[in-house]
Order: structure tokens, then sequence, then C-alpha cells
């Protein structure tokens, strides 16, 4: 290329470049941060059952099986987006589905519940968000899918869509279920 | 009866001051370090605030976090690690300088390094282009020819 053409050219590829990166950066969610927990393991907690107060659950009692951990709260709207594909899901057996009750007064969460039917085998409650803190949960609702040594394998920030559930959360159960 | 009221009232204000903000400590050395160490870390609910500055109910809670830590005894090192572990390094308003971070440091120094480069190619050029008169000797013989040879052209006056 002579001089004088990439000099006339310059200008262009700077702008396609440049157009490149912002096409690149709209298809991007600032929102969704990676969580470092990825692989890692769940962190350790006891919490009491939403249904059964005098119960409580460890994260040791949840080793040995492939489930699905979907921290919700009744003051969350885009949990009620959600629920419904919970709720179906929870109807065809493949995976558990536990619930992490994040900052919510119980009775609140219980006629949630009982309004919008229960997608859980069990809901912990973390009133405080201590947990929620230790998972690194920055917004309702959040979606952990966790293998049997007990291992965090992904994370669905957001509601579960039908697509995510499908393409992504749906094969990676059936993947750890296997192995 | 009056000051009964007034006294009522002046202990419901403070009430509901006391709701507003439960978590601040009555320690002003602890609450001056958490603030320092709360101005490091970005809120990730508003993403363009530390947790110091916003008001969101996780930056409420990990403040709280830090108060509880510090009171335990905990560095503002390990404090700020414990929240890199769970929320990663975008927790922390000065991203560490790492391979997946260089070009967030280095680009801006790379572009200025490429415009002064560019600058001063493009002044050494011009400068000799001044040193170099670019009229060639034909053109000065026309030129001198044009000088000598009586005008043809019309004037405007």
């Amino acid at each position: 290329m002579t001089s004088a053409s990439f000099k006339r050219f310059l200008p262009l590829s700077v702008f396609v470049v440049l157009v490149g990166f912002l096409a690149i950066g709209l298809t991007l969610n600032p929102r969704e941060v990676p969580s470092p927990l990825i692989n890692k393991p769940l962190p350790q907690f006891k919490l009491t059952v939403l249904s059964a107060p005098d119960q409580t659950v460890t994260s040791q009692d949840m080793l040995g099986k492939v489930w699905l951990l979907n921290v919700w709260a009744s003051w969350c709207v885009a949990c009620r987006i959600e629920h419904p594909i919970l709720v179906e899901l929870a109807k065809t057996n493949q995976v558990p589905i536990y619930g992490l009750n994040y900052k919510d007064k119980s009775p609140a969460a219980i006629t949630w519940l009982a309004n919008f039917g229960n997608p859980y085998v069990k809901s912990l409650v973390d009133a405080d968000g201590l947990v929620g803190i230790d998972l690194g949960v920055y917004g309702v609702p959040e979606t952990f899918v966790v293998d049997k040594q007990g291992v965090i394998r992904y994370k669905q920030i957001g509601p579960v869509t039908p697509e995510a559930l499908r393409d992504t959360i749906l094969p990676l159960v059936k993947k750890l279920s296997a192995s | 009866m009056r000051s009964l009221l007034i006294g009522l009232g002046l202990s419901l204000a403070l009430m509901a001051q006391a709701k507003v903000a439960p978590n601040i400590s009555a320690d002003p050395a602890l609450e001056a370090r958490m603030m320092v160490i709360a101005e490091e870390l970005r809120c990730l609910v508003c993403q363009n605030e530390t947790i110091a500055a916003s008001h969101a109910d996780l930056a409420v809670d990990l403040k709280n976090q830090i108060r509880i830590k510090l009171t335990q005894g905990q560095s503002q090192q390990q404090i700020l690690d414990f929240m890199v572990e769970r929320y990663g390094d975008f927790v922390l308003y000065r991203p560490p300088l790492k391979r997946n971070t260089a070009l967030l440091w280095l680009g801006p120094f790379a572009l200025l390094g490429i415009a002064v480069l560019m600058l001063v190619l493009n002044v050494r050029r011009r400068r000799r282009a001044m040193q170099h008169p670019v009229m060639s000797d034909e053109d000065q013989a026309k030129a001198r020819a044009l000088l000598a040879s009586p005008s043809d052209t019309p004037t405007h006056n």
C-alpha cells in the first residue's frame, strides 16, 4: 500500500475499529458481573426452613446431588416473572430446586408461595442477607447450579428464562448428574 | 401537658431518625475507618457509586459487614479480599493491574504515545518541507519567463 492511499484510508479504518468495539459493547450487559464463585465450593451455611422454622439445613446436607439454588423474595418483582417457569420446571422432576428466601419477612414469603405456587423442595431463610453476601448476591433473583460435590457450576443473574433453562441450565444439570 | 407533648414529639423524631440510620456506629473512629474502606468498593446495584455514597440495601449491608469485621480486628486488606472473593475484582473501585485489565490501565498511555509519535512525525516532515523549497529549476525558469513577458491579462483598473 502506498503511503498516500494508506493516509486516505486511515480515518476510515480507525472509524471501523471504533464501530467494532462499540458494536461489541452493545451486546454486553454491564449489569451481569461474572461471579468469582464459579467452580468454587458453595459457602458454608446453616439456615432454617421457611415452612418449618424448627428445621435447619446445612450446606453439608446438600452434598451428593445436583440442585438449583434460587435466590428469591416476596418483594422482588422480577421473581414473579421467572416464578411460573420454576413451577413448571419443578413439575418435570428434572432437578430439585431449593429457595433462598433473601431478606424477606417469612409470613409475606409464605403467602407469596401460597399465591403463586411453590416450586421449592425447601426454602431456606436468609433474613439478614448474610448468606446472600457469601454467595455474592447483588440482585434478586439469582440462580446457582450446584454439583454433587457442592461446587457452584453456574450462576444465572436475573430471572431464569426458558432459553437459559433450555440452552444452559438443563444441559449442565444433565452433564453434572451423569458424572 | 405541653412539655409532655413536646417531649413525645422529640422522642418520636429521634425514633424516626434512628430508623433512617439504624447501623451507624457510635464510635466515630470506627465509622471513619469504615468509610475509607467503603470508598474503595463499588456498589454493584448502582454501579457508578461507591458503597460509601450509596444508600442501596446491599451497600448498607456491606457497610455493616465492614463495621463488624473492623471490630473483629480485621485489616483493610482482609476486608477488601473478603469482598473480592464474593463479588470479583469489579467490586474494587480501583481495579488491580492484571493481565485482563492491562488494556484498561495501559490503553490510554498507548493512545497518548501514538498521538505524540504522529505529532512528532508530522512536525518533522513539515520542517523538512520548509527547508527545501518546492520550486524546481524548471518552475523557476517558467516563473521568470512569466514575469519578464508583458502582461496580457486584463487588469481591474
